[in-house]
């Protein structure tokens, strides 16, 4: 106890924390010292500018701000002063002389309103100044400096928990002013829209537009918080619902592991889709007069085209008996499955059964095989496990952080505040990645590299580890196996012939290669750019070998972090929704396995692996596969060469499609079956750190619409399984009886705890956020560095095609764009197909950027409009797959990873031209 | 063969374009051609974004978006940060897009109290009919000559006494570049036995400890206005952990006070020498000499004297690195002055932390007004009896006065510590101006309050104005007479705080913007102004907004005859 600071509070002896403040030992005794611009939440800084929270420190001249002042031993401080409390009351009057009124005010019970009730302090003497005007250029943000009190709070929302450095204070005195960039129109900006500000915001200066009425005044409040987790990507941020008449109002960051109360723009924008008028509310059947066509487009504002209302019952009856006719005459090969990384760790576990036990077969499998497949390869392989080793937290702890292939400010971009405080706290970033995405602002290197040149990149830094002997070789020899052998074969990968190959001279790789096995802690976080290639195991194996000749793993602020992309990827992947693993990674070619499985299922279950997703495409092509189930996943977008699967999707002879949207996945289907969205239902989701996170129904599904769970359950029993769970609960209690890593994680703990990191190995332990720090769960136990050679993209420009096409995401939408291009903000923010092409290139193709341009390939041609991105390197187009006006992956090259069967999505060749 | 092309529909709504370019403001090729010319191979470390800021403004006499933008962009700072330094400033005049830059010529009148009192409201009214729409007249605060009021500058170039047609005229003679007066150069110095006391600190012959003893046993007291034992903050740094920095705050703006540019522009090397000891006794790798814009003659010298002393080997224990202000009289507050240099806006630290343990860079850092570290000479050449001694009243040691207003001969006086404002201007300053009689005066700038004339009998030193709410600080006294009302030289003053308050506590942006609008409103609410005073005090930040309060508070406690 000896760090402990004993003082006097308001003649009371208390003591208080080395790191606490006045402000924080008064509140733990129960006062609550009035505040402005002080936020309680840990990630904030005080900054002591307000002055309303002054109190008196008996000796000292003038009064000391309590929020962020220490104690010092035998202080004796008041807080219930004449002095103090007149000089907080006189700075609330100076503040309110320049507000609008509390009746008129943008958001009348703001914290700033709430403390001058509670000072009784309402009106104001002192003359008022002149008003700033209104920004209401933002669709998703109203910034009304009439009342802004100059706290700056939104300066250190943006610049120090986001990160994102667009928000400052300009100007001086009472002429400072909050400004994006140069004064900017919110709009015009740099703001990606995360709405951090707006969050921290204590007077409504900052507002979710969302909220205020034509005058700007706030219009209704929550009459129901429920606390979640967030739908979109593997980040998993913990949110809080705002529910008003069982509509979500607004969305509030919560303190959760992954984001410490941080969110995204789609994270705290992008919920309406769940009132879209497009959401299915009946169930709907084919119409006999509307024959399947791999061109189809229709109007999911109008399904009748081609759909008619059915009741569920018939609705099951008819997906049900069409699943089984094909079981019956095909035998279970005949049949597959798509689940979806989308919904609930629950619902994934009752759709693989379905398919093992109800179907018969294996061949089930959703888009972790379009997204980490390689990665998940390469991980079982040498270390024996799928998932990351250490959380993106970690990231803090490190000196050295590596991100390849990722663009995580756009994709993962609350991950990314971690990426962006470490390296402005000091650490070292190293980024590669061909595109010169948002992370180069902040990178102490940016290696630009040649797309699909990733193995000669990493070869190369291997070399210069090996050369210069910078191995950890006390590591090596207790944890590792094959460094002989990599050791001899990375001789063959020099910088300076590796750089003519990757663009990256041998300058720079020698420094990274010497900094990152130098650092004390490095940690690697991947992304698709990795992933995404045939080679991208190949690419995976490199990664993992740097880390594991260099030690630089199985500690804090070390390891390998795939970023997974979807909220339950991870998830849905642990409970066994790949063709090849029950739960827990369990594999289906283990006879003991699956004897174990086939008890505790009361089942018979196929021997053999099933097929991986586009190998299933090309089954129904090959008149095996007839049938399918697909639940919440949208393959018409999503995979390769789509007008190849959409000619699949046409050609079953029976699909059933579970969906909130008439997909087009859907528009294929013979029966549609209108499910539940994510706001609307319970479950947990695990996101890329392993943690275990509780999901909670907030609202009610619209119309007829189905849990998800219950729908499964209901073609389950009508496919002779005898299934009886009434909650997502009881499917919870059957996961932890057949995963061993969850078996400390009850579901009564997730939700007293909200989430919980697997490994766990009992409910009063925490998890096991950093893993290996003593081995891999291998047969040797050992992590094993297998040397790989060089192999060229799949399809390299030629003179017909010239430029590398490359495909991915958006900040602003989410995988097929099915949920955020129905959610207002988010399509006000990315409203149409877009293209991006540098700057040169542009110049060379004569292409205005705005005009309409044409991208081709062996595969298929979109039309779409042209942006100037200076982050594109030449000879590169970049087209995002969300945008179904210009689906990218009718262009992309189905090519596959050998292990991995993931495609090559991040390169092909391609021309493009302005369309006429 | 590619199949052909389809139009497909999709779920968005359609209502809006896509953007056609990055988010944000994109760095133009030719700004960052012209910011990368200007730039050439200096280190684009973030601590030198003003001096940055400063060539884009003295080579384009402005600073558009796009070359503020394309710095930002050179510089790897947040387009953000780089907009609200560039707009702290007073000297930097950003041009945002579609904005017309100011001529090229700006004629500064300064419109502090000693200025307004010699008539910079009549050369204010006057002189843009005057000059013509070619050149830029703006009013500006002390220049740090206010005993040749009133004072323009002209470009670099400062006009005292100044007129009307001598500014005409100055104007069309096109001479921009500062007056630099005479002064003892480095030989000069040399040959009066100049840095034989550092050489012997450098060579060991000198032990830290002696050193401080002798600046604790003058009784030196910290001269930019704090009066902090000097010695006693040598030993406070020499004793926190490494690497530890130095600052010498030349950013005299306080009004009325000139002193230190007089010690700057006629001995800078006794300042640069005074300063290399304290920085060798607290082994202080790097020293950052911030000196304020307003004093471009003064840069002149110590660029040309420090480039002698760093051909001699003199810094090769401590590094000296002259910063440029750009015009904010907070920056002379240490916290505001520590932002600045770091390259940020002038924001006052809270403190604690004070700078001795976390100052600039983090570091613990000892930090100096030019007249303290100027004395550390002659203490130890000529003893610490010498200057204890020589103090007047009961009070010891000596003061350099920056006398200004209504007296005959206004200056710097050196004088001893404890001298009464009768005596200071009978003995000092040749009495009144003619035709003035003495109402009243300012004892410490703007900011150490307003006495009467009945009040003309109290020693002037640290600690001995404090019962009558007044300090000394810098000690700029500024002489009032029957000729001036006291409420308008309390709304100078009160203007001037206005300006100058960084904005960030709310008790001094907020209250200094509502004491001048009550102020200037004809009869004065003097139960309001009381009541914001004390609030303004007891508060705010620093020292700016703790002592803005003083001169309204003043005219109500001594001159209420004065008010409408």
């Amino acid at each position: 106890m000896t760090d402990r600071i004993d003082f006097t509070l308001d003649d009371k002896a208390v003591s208080a924390g080395p790191d606490e403040t006045i402000w924080q030992v008064a509140k733990r005794e129960g006062v609550e010292i009035s505040h402005l611009c002080y936020s309680a939440q840990a990630t904030y800084r005080p900054d002591g500018n307000c002055r309303v929270c002054m109190v008196e420190i008996e000796g000292e001249r003038t009064l000391a701000a309590s929020c962020l002042r220490p104690p010092t031993p035998g202080m004796v401080v008041r807080t219930d002063t004449h002095r103090a409390d007149t000089a907080r009351k006189m700075v609330m009057e100076l503040l309110l002389a320049d507000q609008p009124a509390q009746e008129s005010a943008h958001d009348p019970k703001s914290e700033l309103w709430h403390w001058a009730e509670q000072m009784g302090q309402l009106d104001s003497r002192f003359p008022a100044r002149k008003t700033p005007d209104a920004d209401n250029s933002h669709p998703a943000m109203a910034v009304n400096l009439d009342a802004c009190i100059n706290c700056n709070l939104c300066v250190r929302a943006c610049r120090e928990s986001q990160v994102n450095d667009v928000i400052g204070m300009a100007y001086r005195g009472h002429g400072s002013k909050v400004v994006f960039d140069f004064d900017d129109p919110m709009a015009a900006s740099a703001c990606v829209g995360c709405g951090e500000c707006v969050q921290a915001c204590p007077t409504g200066a900052l507002m979710p537009a969302s909220l205020l009425d034509a005058a700007g005044v706030r219009q209704g409040y929550a009459d129901k918080q429920v606390e979640s987790v967030c739908p979109y990507c593997g980040v998993g941020c913990q949110i809080t619902y705002n529910i008003k008449d069982n509509r979500i109002l607004s969305v509030d960051g919560r303190e959760g592991p992954g984001n410490e109360g941080r969110l995204c723009v789609k994270g705290r924008f992008g919920f309406d889709y769940i009132n879209h008028s497009h959401r299915l509310t009946t169930p709907l059947i084919r119409r006999d007069d509307a024959p399947k066509d791999a061109l189809a487009d229709i109007d999911p504002a109008n399904p009748y085209s081609h759909f008619r209302d059915a009741t569920w019952d018939e609705a099951l009856d008819a997906a049900a008996a069409g699943l089984a006719r094909i079981r019956q005459d095909e035998g279970p090969q005949g049949l597959a499955g798509f689940g979806s990384a989308k919904g609930s760790n629950e619902e994934a576990y009752l759709f693989q059964k379905l398919v093992r036990a109800g179907f018969g077969t294996n061949n089930v499998d959703h888009c972790t095989r379009l997204c980490h497949a390689s990665s998940v390869a390469a991980l079982l392989e040498t270390i024996g496990s799928g998932a990351v080793t250490a959380p993106f937290t970690d990231a803090l702890k490190a000196d050295l952080i590596v991100v390849i292939g990722a663009n995580p400010t756009e994709n993962h971009p609350v991950a990314a505040t971690f990426f962006k405080s470490a390296a402005k706290n000091g650490a070292t970033l190293v980024v590669c990645d061909p595109r010169g995405h948002a992370l180069k602002k902040h990178a102490t290197h940016m290696l630009q590299f040649t797309p699909g040149s990733d193995v000669a990149m990493l070869n190369a830094m291997m070399n210069v580890i090996v050369e210069e002997e910078l191995y950890d070789r006390q590591y090596i020899e207790a944890h590792t196996e094959g460094f002989d052998e990599i050791k001899e074969h990375v001789k063959a990968f020099p910088p300076e012939a590796m750089a003519e190959i990757c663009g990256i001279d041998a300058e720079t790789l020698r420094t990274v290669a010497r900094k990152y096995a130098r650092a004390e802690r490095a940690i690697v976080f991947w992304g698709m750019g990795i992933s995404q290639h045939i080679h991208g195991t190949d690419n995976a194996r490199c990664l993992i070998a740097l880390a594991l000749m260099t030690g630089q793993i199985g500690r804090s602020g070390t390891g390998l972090h795939p970023l997974r992309g979807q909220n339950n990827v991870q998830g849905a992947s642990d409970v066994g929704l790949i063709p090849i693993m029950y739960p827990d990674y369990q594999p289906v070619e283990d006879a003991d396995v699956k004897a174990t499985f086939e008890a505790y299922w009361n089942a018979e279950l196929d021997p053999n692996q099933g097929l991986t997703v586009v190998e299933i495409m090309d089954a129904v092509h090959d008149d095996i596969i007839k049938g399918m189930y697909i639940m919440g996943e949208n393959p018409a977008m999503s995979d390769p060469n789509a007008g190849h699967a959409r000619g699949a999707l046409a050609k079953l002879e029976h699909l059933v499609v579970q969906d909130i949207f008439l997909t087009e996945t859907a528009f294929h289907a013979d029966v549609v079956l209108p499910a539940s969205a994510w706001p609307e239902k319970d479950g947990t989701v695990t996101n890329s750190n392993r943690q275990v996170q509780m999901g909670r129904k907030a609202v009610t599904m619209p119309g007829e619409a189905r849990q998800d769970w219950w729908i499964i359950q209901e073609i389950a029993r009508r496919v002779g399984l005898d299934w009886t769970y009434d909650h997502p609960r009881d499917v919870y209690g059957e996961m932890q009886g057949c995963m061993a890593s969850i078996k400390g994680i009850s579901w009564n703990r997730l939700l007293t705890e909200s989430a919980v990191t697997y490994p766990c190995d009992s409910e009063d332990q925490p998890g096991h956020d950093v893993l290996f720090g003593d081995g891999f769960p291998t047969a040797s136990t050992r992590g094993k560095m297998v040397p790989v050679d060089i192999i060229p993209p799949d399809e390299r420009p030629d003179d017909d095609y010239p430029m590398v096409l490359t495909t991915g995401r958006v900040l602003e939408h989410w995988h097929t764009g099915a949920i955020t291009r129905r959610a207002t903000v988010l399509d006000a923010l990315e409203p149409e197909a877009i293209a991006c092409l540098s700057p040169a290139d542009l110049d060379r193709l004569g292409i205005v950027p705005g005009d309409k341009v044409r991208v081709a390939t062996r595969r298929g041609v979109i039309e779409t409009t042209a942006r100037r991105d200076s982050k594109v390197p030449a000879g590169v187009v970049f087209v995002p797959f969300c945008f179904a006006d210009a689906a990218a992956n009718m262009l992309t090259n189905p090519a596959l990873d050998p292990f991995g069967k993931i495609p090559e999505f991040k390169y092909c060749a391609a021309r493009v031209q302005k369309a006429v | 063969m590619a199949p052909e092309h389809q139009n497909y529909r999709h779920p968005g709504s359609g209502r809006r374009k896509a953007r056609v370019g990055n988010r944000g403001r994109q760095v133009e090729q030719a700004a960052a051609d012209n910011v990368g010319a200007l730039l050439g191979d200096k280190p684009r470390r973030r601590d030198l974004l003003i001096e940055y800021l400063h060539l884009i403004q003295d080579h384009y006499h402005y600073i558009s978006s796009d070359h503020l933008a394309a710095l930002a962009g050179e510089m790897g700072i947040p387009m953000a940060e780089a907009y609200e330094v560039a707009t702290f400033y007073a000297h930097f005049d950003v041009v945002r897009d579609g904005e017309t830059p100011s001529p090229p010529l700006t004629v500064r009148v300064c419109d502090s109290l000693s200025c307004e009192l010699a008539g910079s409201d009549e050369l204010l009214a006057a002189l843009p009919g005057r000059l013509g729409s070619d050149v830029r007249v703006v009013r500006a605060p002390c220049m740090g000559r206010c005993d040749c009021a009133p004072v323009v500058e002209v470009g670099h170039r400062h006009v005292l006494a100044a007129d009307v047609e001598g500014l005409i005229a100055a104007v069309d003679g096109g001479d921009r570049a500062p007056v630099v007066p005479d002064y003892v150069d480095y030989d000069a110095y040399i040959a009066d036995g100049g840095y034989r006391l550092l050489r012997d600190c450098l060579d060991g012959k000198r032990h830290a400890d002696d050193i401080i003893e002798v600046m604790r046993g003058s009784g030196l007291r910290g001269l930019g206005g704090a009066g902090f034992p000097a010695g006693q903050k040598w030993q406070f740094v020499r004793s926190e952990p490494g690497p530890r920095l130095m600052a010498v705050n030349a950013d005299e703006g306080e009004p009325g006070t000139f002193k230190d540019r007089h010690y700057m522009e006629s001995d800078p090397h006794r300042c640069l020498e005074g300063m290399l000891v304290a920085a060798w006794v607290v082994e202080a790798t790097d020293v950052y000499f911030y000196l304020r814009d307003e004093y471009p003659g003064v840069r002149q010298v110590l660029q040309a004297e420090i480039a002698k002393i760093e051909a001699a080997g003199l810094d090769r224990v401590t590094k000296i690195h002259l910063r440029r202000g750009a015009g904010a009289y907070i920056c002379g507050e240490e916290g505001a002055m520590m932002e600045s240099i770091e390259g940020k806006r002038g924001m006052p630290r809270n403190r604690p932390p004070f700078p001795t343990k976390v100052g600039l860079f983090g570091r613990p850092t000892l930090i100096h007004n030019v007249e303290t570290v100027y004395w550390v000479r002659a203490l130890v050449e000529n003893g610490t009896d010498w200057f204890a001694d020589q103090g007047r009243n009961g009070r010891q040691g000596l003061r350099s006065f920056s006398v200004s207003g209504r007296v005959a001969e206004p200056g710097v006086k050196l004088a001893p510590a404890g001298i009464t404002i009768r005596e200071l201007i009978d003995e000092f300053c040749g009495g009144m101006a003619a035709g003035h009689e003495f109402k009243g005066y300012l004892p410490g700038g703007a900011s150490g309050g307003v006495l009467p004339a009945s009040m003309d009998d109290i020693p002037l030193d640290f600690d001995t104005l404090q019962e009558y709410d007044c300090f000394i600080g810098s000690a700029a006294v500024v002489v009032l007479s029957d000729k001036d009302n006291m409420c308008d030289v309390a709304l100078n003053l009160l203007r001037f705080f206005e300006d100058e308050s960084c904005g960030q506590c709310t008790p001094c942006r907020v209250g200094c913007e509502k004491a001048v609008k009550l102020m200037s409103a004809g009869v004065w609410n003097d139960e309001l102004l009381k009541e914001l005073s004390v609030a303004m005090m007891d508060a705010s930040i620093c020292g700016l907004g703790q002592a803005a309060p003083n001169p309204m508070l003043m005219v109500l406690k001594h001159f209420q005859g004065d008010l409408p």
